[in-house]
């Protein structure tokens, strides 16, 4: 076997099974930290041993049990040490498997390791912004470089941020273990919200010069498959995948062959990917069935009226608003109000939806945010009010940093 | 087991006679609510209010709390908790109705 396809099978089993691994590993292990540095170990040793000996059957198995193994040589050496790990994982697990032996052998194909990580990462015990940088490091196994350059902070700062967090599950003991069912709404909510903000985060990078950064939504796809696959009863985590698969499928659409972004209702339908949409609408289906929606899944249906739109005009209106009114009484966040007053707004006219706009700035929680005075600027062209929407738009550049829309823009307001 | 401290943080007004004994009575009750979450009881006590704190920094004695907040540390509860989610279960029952609590992991020193 040669060094490159060694490599190669490494880099895979990298992409596809770290999350495994390492929550695997930790249950050995009991401590994330220690876990952690025997998996990036197992994984230096594939490099060498697979180049050897030939890439194992199952590279999975291989990396736990080697991982596993160094996990216990350590623990072994550090005897004294042991008795005062905090216990991570909870001792009597809710699905099966206490495969504590290190053979690694019927762990597999049980799922609850990878949501007992996930799970852990999102605690809310920790500031979201730890909980986005633990989710990358550990779940999706992204270097700290990359999650650094993802967020716009230097490497250091990420570095402390991610080295604070993990402290914090050691010294509170932040359990290694899938919530209760009474907690299990808010836990789960915290999840869905790290993963949307890793894909906004991807889709509108919020500065510089491209608009998608494509390995983020990647990442947030993979994870909600994964949630998906594992919680397969969750008509949220349904609600989720089917909105990270709509706006997706419309990526190759939102900017032109220059770079420049197109608005949904100058974007070519045609090329909107209508696997991706069919996938998502049986999903959305799904999570609308069954008691009132949650808020991912009604975003989710949202997106699909406008997937399934022919155009932008002959959108169904009235059904994107009453879906708005639902969200906004689930989830009265003052960006979904913005929102529907877009719905409003072709519904019932221009003057209607900038009145919505008109309540939702006396109420000052969107002061700063750059999509407030950029909608207030279209409804204002659309009145023919230019003096009014050339302001409107000069406040929304200032707002903006991302290249792709400021240009934009700009050139709607040169157009006035 | 692990050791928490609850740490009551609360406006510090004044109280009528029945707010008092109503909140007399929720301190009462709580040992019984984490005993029902399965953890264990180590200590708790109430503080006198800021106004008769003193504080010390380097060799300068004043008068009053360290740091002047608008909700006050008015007492603790030290417990005993699987982990923090349990912990965090039990601290939800803790009453502070003109206030919040923190939960705070103790340190263990390898002996």
């Amino acid at each position: 076997m040669s060094d490159g396809s060694a490599a190669a099978a490494v880099a895979d089993a990298h992409r596809r099974e770290w999350t495994f691994v390492l929550a695997a590993t930790v249950r050995v292990a009991r401590d994330i930290d220690l876990a952690e540095e025997c998996v990036q170990d197992a994984y230096a040793s594939a490099l060498r041993t697979w180049a050897r000996d030939g890439v194992p059957a199952n590279p999975a198995a291989w990396l736990v049990t080697t991982a596993r193994n160094r996990a216990l040589d350590v623990l072994r050496r550090e005897q004294t040490l042991r008795g005062k790990l905090p216990l991570l994982v909870d001792p009597e697990p809710s699905y099966q498997s206490s495969d504590v032996d290190g053979d690694g052998g019927e762990a597999f194909g049980v799922p609850d390791d990878r949501l007992r990580l996930i799970f852990t990462c999102c605690h809310p015990a920790l500031a979201r912004e730890a909980q986005v940088a633990l989710t990358l490091r550990l779940v999706c196994g992204v270097s700290t470089s990359d999650i650094a350059a993802a967020f716009l902070v230097t490497e250091p700062t990420m570095a402390a941020r991610v080295t604070r967090a993990k402290k914090k599950i050691a010294a509170a003991r932040i359990p290694y273990r899938v919530p209760q069912p009474a907690e299990l709404p808010d836990r789960l909510d915290a999840v869905l919200t790290v993963i949307h903000l890793l894909y906004t985060t991807g889709h509108t990078a919020p500065s510089g010069g491209a608009l998608v950064r494509l390995d983020l939504v990647a990442r947030a796809v993979e994870l909600a498959r994964v949630l998906r696959l594992l919680m397969p009863d969750e008509r949220e985590v349904r609600g989720l995948l089917a909105l990270l698969l709509l706006g997706d499928a419309r990526r190759a659409t939102r900017t032109d062959e220059a770079g420049k972004l197109l608005l949904l209702e100058d974007q070519d339908r045609s090329r909107w990917d209508a696997n991706a949409i069919g996938e998502a609408h049986e999903l959305v289906v799904g999570a609308l069935r069954g008691g009132s929606a949650g808020r991912f899944g009604l975003q989710a249906a949202i997106a699909a009226v406008h997937a399934q739109a022919p155009s932008y005009a002959d959108t169904d209106w009235v059904e994107v608003l009453g879906l708005y009114d639902e969200l906004l009484r689930v989830w009265p966040s003052p960006v979904v109000a913005l929102n529907r007053a877009v719905a409003v707004a072709m519904v019932r006219g221009p003057q209607a939806g900038l009145d919505e706009l008109t309540v939702l700035s006396a109420d000052g929680r969107l002061a700063g945010y750059r999509y407030l005075p950029a909608a207030r600027a279209d409804l204002l062209r659309r009145l023919g009010r230019a003096v009014e929407a050339a302001d409107a738009y000069q406040e929304a550049l200032v707002l903006t940093e991302n290249d792709a829309e400021r240009a934009f823009l700009s050139a709607r307001l040169a157009a006035l | 087991m692990a050791s928490y401290l609850i740490l009551i943080y609360e406006q510090e007004t004044e109280l009528t006679g029945d707010e008092f004994v109503e909140l007399m009575n929720q301190h009462n009750a709580f040992p019984a609510a984490i005993e029902r979450h399965g953890g264990k009881l180590v200590g708790g006590k109430a503080l006198q209010p800021t106004p008769t704190a003193t504080s010390i920094r380097g060799d300068v004695v004043t008068d009053g709390p360290f740091v002047e907040t608008k909700e006050a540390l008015g007492g603790y509860y030290l417990i005993e908790a699987d982990d923090l989610d349990q912990a965090l279960r039990i601290a939800k029952e803790c009453p502070a109705p003109r206030g919040g609590v923190e939960v705070r992991p103790i340190w263990e020193f390898d002996e």
